[in-house]
């Protein structure tokens, strides 16, 4: 039986998240006390060599990132924390805000002192109200007590625009504008908000800072697999018995989180796929339900880690009505920028939809396929690139699935 | 109801307001109006078709009225297998308009959403961001009821 390894999640339920005290009170803000006694390059040092890598998704070395900052010389520099959580499936950042908001902002505090910035941004997702109250409460308590030091925290809502999680639209979003991904490069890190170098974390990668940088890299190293230590904080939906939000080390397979924290298929059924990462994410099989969760390991089978949704289906399940569904989400979602996203979502859903109501051909398949892997590279961002992996795994692994439409 | 020329100018100082303060009149509204686009183009020094574009690009914020109480549908894909349909069918059913609609009364507007990060309690409904889950039809006219 695997069992929860809480870091991200370590004060869940025995922190009072709107009484800043109970943090401070079970070690809250040490670490930013002996961050802020390292050299800055000691500091980004010892957050690279841990290994963590980006929670959002893209699974870029922290520490490395914060070293890009560092390095250029700026008269201004800002941190910003992306917890704009649009993947369809995840809530694992709200759950974190929720309950534990210090750990958070202590994160991005010990991050502005690592790369000499006293701004911070939080990005949150305009459908959680209620999350910015519990932010603008626990950031009024950290600097009414002096905790944050001269690093100031303001919080900034989305509105309801999935490709904003997309850093460089972030990043325009915050500037007041459409949120449409910028050209790269420059990369953020070195020209972001206003032109300034920007670090962009994930709520869960900012939360893992203080215990990283409380315990030491060679601790946070030995965790899970070693290409991308730590735990995962990972979301269940779907056909599960436990529709829960779960932490566990990185080297946990796909099966051990099914059965040993989901309970299993709900309603005695059979289990038919999962897609994990959201809904851009890779369906996967049975057949590789033993891979562990870590980067690499989903990489390898061509499916992803991402945020970490698991959405489940049982053999009751039509995959191709599932697929359809999702192919709407990109067609909405896309920012319309760049020509192969704005039109291949479209082109995508309508011929899904026409294998769904079963007005399709053979060579829809193959054509599905062609579009597929032309948008994968020649989309401007990740949302046009991995909105086919849906497609493309279920032609891969569910064919039969598309045949069995066909008049 | 404060002026929207008054929630507006409160944020011109704010590097990057506009959106910001499109929220701040929303929630007071539950829409933005036509007029407080251009009142925004201009506090923000930006060309109306700018601050238009800027409002409409997020699905969040909705220029040009609707209902007092708006009522989104979660349709993404682990609402979707949850039911979602069945609940926009009760949904229909219990206010007498379609998806996209508002009541004659002004009271009530339809309308879809991507997953609103309650996936805990599939399928899933919000109302003014107040989110309801694990939504059946049966459940629906005692949701509704709270806000009639
Ligand atoms: C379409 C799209 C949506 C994204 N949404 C999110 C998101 O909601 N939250 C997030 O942290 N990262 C998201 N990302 C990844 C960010 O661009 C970026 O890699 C991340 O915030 C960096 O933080 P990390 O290194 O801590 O993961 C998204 C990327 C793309 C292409
Ligand atoms: S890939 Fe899609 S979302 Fe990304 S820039 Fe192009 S059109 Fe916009
Ligand atoms: S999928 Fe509907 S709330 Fe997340």
């Amino acid at each position: 039986m695997a069992e929860e390894m809480r870091i991200v999640l370590r004060n869940y339920g025995k922190v009072d998240p709107l009484n800043i005290d109970s943090y401070t009170q079970v070690g809250g803000y040490q670490a930013l006390a002996k961050a802020k006694s390292m050299s800055q390059p000691d500091l980004i040092e010892e957050v690279k060599k841990s290994g963590l890598r980006g929670r959002g998704g893209a699974g870029f070395n922290t520490g490395m990132k914060w070293g890009f900052s560092y390095g250029v010389k700026a008269d201004q520099k800002y941190v910003i924390c992306n917890a704009d959580e649009g993947e369809p499936g995840t809530y694992k950042d709200r759950i974190i805000m929720e309950n534990d908001p210090q750990s958070v902002l202590e994160g991005m505090a010990i991050c502005g002192y690592a790369i000499g910035a006293n701004k911070g941004y939080i990005y949150c997702r305009g459908e959680y109200p209620y999350v910015v109250e519990i932010l603008n409460k626990a950031i009024a308590q950290a600097s009414e007590k002096g905790l944050l030091g001269d690093f100031n925290i303001e919080v900034r809502m989305g509105a309801g625009a999935y490709v904003c999680g997309e850093e460089s639209a972030l990043i325009e979003s915050i500037e007041g504008h459409r949120g449409e991904p910028r050209f790269k490069p420059p990369f953020p890190p070195v020209i972001g908000l206003w032109g300034k170098p920007t670090i962009v974390n994930n709520v869960e990668t900012f939360a893992n800072i203080p215990a990283i940088v409380d315990k030491g890299a060679d601790w946070y190293k030995g965790i899970g697999a070693a290409g991308y230590p730590g735990t995962k904080v990972m979301t269940l939906t779907g056909d599960i018995v436990n529709r829960t939000v779960i932490e566990v080390p990185t080297n946990t397979t796909i099966r051990q989180v099914l059965n040993d924290f989901g309970g299993g298929i709900a309603g005695g059924k059979k289990f038919k796929a999962v897609q994990i990462g959201g809904t851009s994410g890779g369906f996967i099989p049975e057949s590789l339900l033993d891979t562990p969760i870590d980067f690499d390991s989903m990489s390898a089978i061509g499916a992803t880690l991402g945020s970490g949704a698991f959405f489940v289906m049982d053999e009751t399940r039509d995959i191709v009505d599932v697929i359809d569904r999702i192919s709407k989400f990109f067609a909405h979602e896309s920012c319309g920028k760049c020509t192969p996203c704005r039109e291949g979502t479209q082109r995508m859903h309508e011929m899904l939809h026409r294998v769904k109501n079963g007005g399709a051909v053979a060579g829809d398949l193959d054509f599905m396929e062609r579009l597929g892997s032309v948008m994968s590279k020649a989309c401007l961002c990740g949302l046009g690139q991995a909105a086919p992996a849906p497609v493309l795994t279920t032609l891969k692994h569910f064919r039969n699935d598309y045949t069995a439409k066909f008049n | 109801m404060a002026d929207y020329r008054e929630i507006i100018s409160a944020y011109k100082e704010v590097p990057g307001g506009i959106i910001e303060a499109y929220h701040a009149v929303q929630k007071e509204y539950s829409y933005i109006p036509e007029d407080a686009v251009v009142y925004a183009a201009q506090v923000f020094d930006m060309p109306k078709a700018k601050a238009y574009g800027v409002a409409t690009f997020y699905s969040y914020l909705q220029v040009g009225p609707r209902g007092k109480n708006v009522i989104r549908i979660c349709e993404s894909a682990p609402c979707h297998i949850a039911g979602a349909d069945k609940v926009v069918a009760a949904l229909e059913k219990e206010l007498g308009i379609k998806m996209g609609e508002t009541t004659p009364d002004g009271k009530f507007t339809l309308e879809f959403a991507e997953c609103v990060g309650q996936c805990q309690a599939t399928p899933v409904i919000t109302i003014n961001s107040q989110p309801y889950g694990d939504v059946t039809a049966d459940k629906v006219a005692a949701i509704l009821a709270e806000y009639k």
